[in-house]
């Protein structure tokens, strides 16, 4: 039986205000329901992410399933310690007091998902607003339909469903959720429709997190191990859900003069993930619809681009295919070159000097993930200091969001906001500042009526001086 | 021109426009002595004094804040501590001039003026060049053995060029204290104060440029109009501190840029007013309250209390109590702040007005039209819960007084309404203080005292639901004007191959186990043998 959304969102809300998501115990045993389902159902996932996407069973286990299951298990051992409330110094002008900070959940939270990695990007928020006590509504993508009605089916089989609920739907669905007032939106997706998360958002006041992505760039200098280095960008590129992943790098920098030699490996790594036929080979995941297919299609086949081809270009429009397909030297005002390409297709760019790709990063709108492979560390350095992204990796792709200590999220047009591990928690989770007086030491010198000998002391007490802050507790100035 | 919507105005949910005709006969006369005043002032050109900026004006300034930040001249702590020493130095310096700004703009008693403005941004200005350092370090993080070798960092950097919004209650706090986390932060900032505080305005631009770095640090001055035009720029970030209807207008117009935001509201902060045990302590009470109410600002403080609970058999010693100790504090008007305005006087007139609320008046009500200093100390008992000065934000001084059956009936009252940006209570029942933590929401609790949470900078300072989202103070000034960029380092030497295709059966377990950090059954199943 599928309730009505509006009457859904009034569950959640009721459920929510009797505190039924507050006890740490009901916490935990809702992560432990999605570890269960993320172990005994992995068949089924593992189905659902190839009927969606053809996504090798390896993928569905290293980028979703395992990372799921870390995750859970990351919130469980943790809970208690990020739900204790912090002690903070109160400062000594407020004597006699103490001070902490109290974490409390915000109440309603509702996350979009994206089709991508529909089951982590789904269940990886959802994971951090339970760990902070709220009750979630989670409308997966239906840009994934197998996975949406795979979550619609089974979450409520091992969580709470009075507290926790899928909503499937598309854009109509979409929006009539996010008319309703919620106190956390959690979007992952592009910045087209983070646009109209944001502006639904504003009408209610509701702080959001987005989740969006960019052109990650990848500069390779020749200061490298050239055969780790290109297979760690084809990894990160391809083994990535063919390219249509949010920090899949986008598009290469490097030399003139290493170019050359960049492409080689690439090539050479290639045929031996994929061998001589890519679109024969099972681990690649297909283009996840035609209408993203037609989209790639016209990118590889814009005039200023079709002839920069160097690797690649083979496509199969039955089997939504396209194989790894490398572009040397495309003009910038391509429109390869001005859209998030999310797909199998890397151009890459030849600069004279390395420094350079500096100024051409910095051009363009500030991405969720910087790549640099150098072994020289004061390339390393300069890099960090001048591009901004939400995550920098240097000699590697993709791996940092493996890390539940490092915070994962965009800046500027790739987002705003951050999670994984304890960010996930804060993320859904509002920093109560309490408070505690004592009644001694009253300072008749913060009341009026106000006088000099009273201003003094107030200076005194805001400077820090302990004479006057004894002299504050000990009620001077006498009088009135 | 039209009637355009007050952005930087008052807090209070109804449409409330501004036109420059409705300046009060005080506020004109003011005006007057200021315009005469800066005729002889120094720097800055004809086009940028007073009133609002001209359009081409902003423009031309908002491109030299965006081509300093690129030069990275903010970037180097050098430069951040020199920005800082110099907001101490006008804060030393111009004194005087801030205490009387904040007089002409409200009527502020200096002790008022530096005890919540001026000391107050000494203090943090001061805490943060003690730790700026700290603050801008990068933090190692646990790296995985499985990424060997390996390590990982959050490193702080500035967002860009930020703006902030002040407001007129506060005008100097709200506009400097932001303004020192987005310096420490390393930003470049444009800082928009309230024009209904529009000698604080003229100081803050008379002054900024004198003692900051004028190419990195910029005051726009004007109405809704130039906040309107700076919104349709690119930010990376904005503080906005006022009421909520016009945070809906910042929030809406930062989509087109996919502006990250931090808003700083209000609402009705409720004051749970328990039997306190002891004559001494049940005064001190009755001290902090009016201090609370009337002493910061005469009541128009997004962390003043707004209305007090108590139980009915309590009420008449509370209310005594109060009435004697309000006549010695607040023996004649220039004790308190005077309320900014015609426009809300005539609101906070217009609150009085209802006969319900008006019979329920127990103790001053008095106002005069002419003279925006004689609203009295106003307390009421039990005006309807549906009348306007129970559901608006009052920001003036009247203090409704809602009685209940027992004080943890307070509990569900303030639970049914908008959460507020702080929830006080004066009680020794330990028991009530847990129940009022963990049941009410709101930005902050204090317990036995009021509004003094604010000068706490280890705790951070915001709203939640209707009060806003984002925390400023300390640290949190800082981090608000941040991006914690990731970074991982990692070498050529160890390569795991079980990460490349093609795939197979064994490499998956192996991931399998190192994913959950199992490096035993990883070495096991790698050496090929299976359990």
């Amino acid at each position: 039986m599928v309730e009505s959304r509006a009457a859904a969102v009034q569950e959640l809300r009721a459920r929510f205000a009797a505190g039924q998501t507050r006890p740490a115990e009901w916490r935990a045993a809702q992560l432990r329901g999605v570890l269960r389902m993320a172990t005994e159902m992995e068949a089924e996932i593992c189905d659902a992410l190839h009927a969606d996407l053809g996504k090798p069973k390896t993928e569905a286990h290293v980028h979703e399933l395992s990372l799921i299951k870390s995750s859970c298990l990351f919130a469980l051992k943790n809970l208690k310690k990020w739900m204790k409330p912090q002690k903070v110094p109160a400062k000594l002008m407020n004597f006699p007091s103490t001070a902490r900070i109290t974490p409390e959940p915000l109440g309603l939270v509702l996350v979009i998902s994206a089709w991508n990695y529909p089951l982590l990007l789904s269940l990886d928020p959802v994971i951090g607003a339970i760990a902070a006590g709220n009750a979630v509504a989670l409308k997966p993508s239906e840009g994934a339909p197998a996975m949406s009605s795979l979550l619609a089916e089974l979450l409520p089989r091992f969580v709470d469903g009075t507290c926790i609920k899928v909503i499937e739907g598309g854009v109509k669905e979409t929006t009539a959720l996010l008319n309703q007032k919620w106190d956390k939106i959690f979007y992952t997706g592009n910045s087209r429709v983070g646009r109209v998360v944001m502006t639904a958002a504003a009408k209610h006041l509701t702080p959001a997190v987005l989740e969006l992505g960019g052109k990650c760039p990848v500069v390779v200098d020749s200061n490298v191990d050239l055969h780790i280095a290109a297979k760690r960008i084809a990894a990160g590129k391809w083994g990535c859900n063919n390219g249509q992943a949010c920090i899949a790098p986008d598009f290469i920098i490097t030399t003139q003069a290493f170019a050359p030699k960049l492409l080689e490996s690439l090539k050479k790594v290639l045929e031996k993930f994929y061998g001589k036929d890519p679109l024969l080979s099972a681990d690649l995941s297909r283009v996840v619809n035609a209408s993203h297919f037609g989209r790639l299609k016209g990118l590889m086949d814009e005039e200023m681009v079709s002839d920069k081809i160097v690797f690649g270009g083979q496509r199969d429009e039955q089997q939504l295919k396209i194989a790894p397909t490398i572009f040397l030297d495309v003009p910038l005002d391509s429109a390869i070159m001005k859209e998030e390409i999310f797909g199998p297709l890397l151009p890459i760019l030849t600069v004279d000097k390395i420094h350079e790709s500096f100024g051409l990063i910095n051009s363009m709108a500030k991405p969720l993930a910087a790549y640099l492979f150098t072994r020289d560390s004061e390339l390393q350095n300069q890099f960090e200091g001048a591009i901004s992204a939400g995550g920098m990796l240097f000699n590697d792709t993709s791996i940092h969001l493996t890390n539940p200590y490092l915070p994962f999220g965009g800046v500027g047009e790739s987002g705003t906001g951050a999670y994984h591990g304890k960010f996930s928690f804060d993320a859904f989770s509002h920093r109560k500042a309490v408070m505690n007086r004592g009644f001694a030491g009253e300072a008749r010198a913060r009341y009026p009526p106000y006088s000099a000998p009273k201003l003094k002391i107030l200076k005194g007490v805001l400077e820090g001086k302990l004479g006057d802050m004894i002299q504050a507790i000990l009620g001077f100035p006498r009088g009135k | 021109m039209g009637a355009p919507v007050a952005i930087n105005g008052p807090i209070g949910e109804r449409a409330i426009t501004c036109s420059h005709s409705q300046w009060s006969t005080g506020a004109a006369e003011q005006s007057e002595r200021v315009r005469a005043e800066s005729m002889g002032s120094m720097v800055a050109s004809v086009e940028e004094i007073g009133a609002a900026a001209a359009p081409q004006a902003v423009e031309r300034r908002l491109g030299e804040l965006r081509a300093t930040f690129e030069s990275g001249r903010t970037r180097p702590l050098s430069w951040r501590q020199s920005q800082l020493r110099g907001l101490l130095r006008l804060l030393a310096d111009k004194e005087e001039e801030a205490f009387r700004a904040l007089h002409d703009d409200l009527g502020k008693h200096r002790a008022e003026a530096y005890r919540d403005e001026v000391g107050v941004l000494t203090k943090s200005a001061n805490a943060a060049l003690r730790e700026i350092g700290k603050w801008a370090a990068p933090e190692k993080v646990w790296v995985p053995l499985v990424a060997f070798p390996a390590s990982a960092q959050v490193v702080p950097e500035p967002l860009g060029v930020v703006l902030i919004f002040s407001c007129w209650n506060f005008p100097l706090g709200l506009s400097l204290e932001p303004l020192i986390g987005a310096i420490a932060a390393g930003n470049a900032v444009a800082l928009k104060p309230s024009e209904l505080a529009p000698a604080t305005a003229r100081f803050l631009e008379e002054n900024i440029g004198e003692y900051l770095d004028a190419t990195a640090v910029k005051v726009i001055q004007g109405g809704p109009a130039v906040g309107e035009q700076l919104m349709e720029h690119r930010w990376d970030k904005v503080l906005f501190t006022g009421c909520p209807r016009v945070a809906r207008v910042v929030m809406a117009a930062a989509v087109k840029h996919l502006t990250p935001v931090a808003l700083e509201l209000g609402g009705k902060c409720p004051c749970i007013f328990d039997a306190v045990a002891g004559r001494r302590n049940l005064q001190t009470s009755v001290n902090r309250v009016i201090f609370a109410k009337w002493s910061s600002c005469a009541g128009q403080a997004c962390i003043a209390i707004d209305y007090v609970l108590v139980e009915e058999r309590f009420a008449p010693t509370l209310i005594k109590l109060l009435k004697s100790t309000l006549k010695r504090f607040i023996a004649d008007s220039d004790q308190m702040a005077r309320i900014v305005n015609g426009r809300h006087f005539q609101r906070l007139s217009n609150l009085l007005k209802d006969p319900a609320v008006a019979a329920s008046i127990l103790h001053g009500g008095g106002l005069d039209a002419k003279n925006l200093r004689s609203i009295e100390p106003t307390i009421l008992l039990n005006p309807p819960l549906d009348s306007a000065i129970m559901t608006e934000e009052i920001f003036g001084p009247l203090l409704p007084i809602i009685t209940v059956k027992k004080i943890e009936d307070s509990i569900a009252f303030v639970r049914a309404r908008p959460k507020p940006l702080a929830v006080y209570a004066f009680t020794d029942s330990a028991p009530l203080k847990r129940r009022i933590v963990e049941e009410t929401s709101s930005g902050s609790v204090t317990f036995n005292d009021a509004v003094v949470q604010f000068g706490v900078d280890t705790l951070p300072f915001g709203g939640v639901g209707q009060s806003g989202f984002g925390q400023y103070h300390g640290k949190y000034s800082f981090e608000m004007f941040s991006h914690k960029k990731a970074v991982l380092r990692r070498g050529f030497l160890v390569e795991a191959m079980l990460r490349y295709p093609p795939w197979d059966e064994q490499k998956i377990a192996m991931m399998r186990h190192l994913f959950r950090y199992d490096y035993v059954r990883f070495i096991f199943t790698f050496l090929g043998l299976r359990r």
